[in-house]
């Protein structure tokens, strides 16, 4: 049913994504990739991949961002974004098949590959470009959270969390229970003042990011000075002027 | 958005198919169209060849049209489910109203004009349905207002009209209802159209950079690296480029063969008096011009709406 459940998840399940940390690698990326090729939502297709114009199927796309601050100090944030598994998911209401939906034990926003009739509008209705149509199936394709393996009890508990958190090298992304507020993910959320994307668009996502530290003094964030300032020799400023024209 | 060739006829069409099948039956009803065995033939059959083939187009782009019978069972949530449901509704009540036409029922007959008025309803919801999909799609901001499903209904009463004239014209009458409201529809759709974009400048979306990546609190926000050197489906679906110069030539098309050119033929068959050949003429040359007008003005529709997921990939503004 295409309806969101009634009464909201108590366990919904989630990321948290530092950006005071990521390193912006694009592991997490490519961990999502390998281990989804043979997950829930497989095959992850490529098309053309080793050709000269690559598309394919991505759950987690990093992007990279420039952040200009008032006073002229810049800094580099790189934003791992994947299916942030919102409250008021629209993706799943506009669906018209049923395909799309959200699980009510603990709230992962899923699509069913076998009534799903790839007519996109869930991709049009997700305001953050979770969702990628996989041309090949002819269905839509999401993050899963990553459900056949944080459930999976052939698995080490440890190992039992979402494939991009589990090889993230620096621990910028951590898993867990968001409904529970006592849990380890709430607390970090709390003491790290974490937020939604896009509150505007009131889909209440579950996904939470940490945002960068300010710098430890405020004087770091300065632009460096000009090399070469207006005490150049009379020839410099000469040859300066040539070539500005 | 990408202008999808299947999405921009499928609305044009099923629009002017539904908005011919309204107004034929709306002016039966009301006694101001000769309900000729002709016309309803016409009318009727090519209202629902349009409306079909629209249907059908837009099943085109699904990855699995074999499915599309599922589309019909969500109609609590979606918008595009209850365009399904009410589209497939719609058929009984006006192929019951064309059969009694062509076939000399007594239309004037009070089941008649219940069944008249309920295929008149229906037809109206089925546009307001599709429009409302686009309407309800909260990330592109130009869509997301009530201009949108004000303007499908009044387009497709405008193309239905235009059409209708050109009918009853060929068909050896030329009743002045049809005309008369193909005029003031596109009078009144140039003024919607002209409201939507006035409203696509003037009223900011609210997403910017900033909020989509919550590092507003630090500062101004651009795009440094973007994930794939290549493009990906977000981006050939959603983050379509149009040059504000063609956008500008585009709306002028739309403008002129939309609005302008049909308004100034109908007019001047209007003050040719009723059926010449200069007139039906000038009518016909009318529908041409709306059928380039209206499609430019749905390929724009979707050309120049930005939707959210742009401003992860750097464009200024959604």
């Amino acid at each position: 049913m295409t309806s969101l459940p009634k009464a909201l998840p108590g366990k919904k399940l989630g990321l948290v994504i530092d950006l005071d940390i990521c390193v912006g690698c694009h592991a997490c990326a490519v961990n999502c990739k390998e281990w989804n090729s043979g997950g829930h939502s497989a095959p992850m297709t490529d098309i053309d991949p080793y050709g000269g114009d690559p598309s394919g199927v991505w759950f987690n796309r990093i992007h990279t961002f420039e952040v200009e601050a008032d006073n002229g100090g810049s800094r580099t944030v790189h934003f791992p974004k994947s299916c942030l598994h919102c409250d008021d998911a629209p993706c799943v209401t506009v669906c018209p098949t049923g395909a799309s939906y959200k699980r009510e034990e603990d709230g992962i926003v899923l699509v069913n590959a076998d009534t799903c009739i790839g007519c996109k509008l869930c991709s049009w209705a997700c305001p953050y470009g979770a969702r990628e149509y996989d041309e090949n199936a002819g269905v839509m394709k999401k993050c899963t959270l990553c459900v056949d393996k944080i459930y999976n009890e052939s698995l080490p508990p440890e190992s039992r969390v979402p494939a991009c958190v589990s090889t993230c090298p620096a621990g910028a992304r951590s898993f867990g229970d968001l409904g529970d507020p006592t849990s380890e993910v709430s607390k970090l959320v709390k003491s790290r003042e974490g937020y939604d994307l896009m509150p505007e668009m009131g889909c209440n996502p579950v996904n939470k990011y940490l945002p960068p530290r300010p710098p430890k003094n405020a004087e770091d964030d300065r632009q460096l000075e000009p090399v070469v300032a207006d005490q150049a020799g009379a020839l410099a400023r000469w040859v300066d002027r040539i070539f500005s024209r | 958005m990408h202008p999808a060739k299947s999405v921009i006829f499928f609305t044009t069409a099923s629009g002017a198919g539904y908005g011919l099948a309204f107004l034929l039956i709306l002016f039966s009803i009301l006694g101001i169209l000769p309900t000729s065995a002709g016309l309803g033939w016409a009318g009727f059959l090519i209202a629902g060849a349009l409306v079909t083939a629209g249907l059908l187009s837009s099943t085109l782009h699904l990855g699995h049209p074999e499915r599309a019978w599922r589309a019909l069972t969500q109609w609590r949530s979606s918008w595009l489910s209850r365009e399904g449901v009410m589209a497939v509704l719609t058929y009984p009540p006006v192929i019951l109203y064309a059969a009694g036409w062509v076939f000399g029922a007594d239309l004037t007959n009070p089941l008649w004009v219940v069944i008249g008025l309920i295929a008149c309803l229906f037809s109206a919801v089925t546009v307001f349905c599709t429009a409302m999909i686009y309407a309800s799609l909260k990330p592109v901001h130009a869509w997301a207002n009530p201009l949108v499903p004000v303007g499908y209904s009044l387009f497709a009463v405008m193309t239905g009209a235009v059409l209708l004239s050109f009918l009853a014209r060929l068909s050896g009458i030329s009743p002045i209802a049809p005309e008369v409201a193909a005029l003031i529809t596109l009078a009144l759709g140039y003024g919607l159209k002209s409201a939507y974009w006035a409203r696509m400048e003037d009223k900011p979306a609210p997403s910017t950079m900033e909020t989509a990546t919550g590092l507003g609190t630090i500062g101004k926000v651009s795009l440094l690296e973007a994930p794939h050197s290549e493009a990906n489906y977000l981006m050939h679906e959603m983050v379509f480029k149009i040059a504000r110069k063609h956008a500008q030539k585009l709306r002028m098309v739309v403008v002129g063969g939309g609005f302008a050119l049909p308004f100034l033929c109908l007019g001047a068959a209007v003050l040719t008096g009723p059926v010449s050949g200069l007139g039906t003429g000038l009518v016909g040359l009318a529908v041409l011009f709306t059928a380039v007008g209206i499609y430019t003005e749905r390929w724009l529709f979707f050309a120049e709406a930005r939707h959210t997921v742009g401003l992860y990939y750097g464009s200024g503004s959604a």
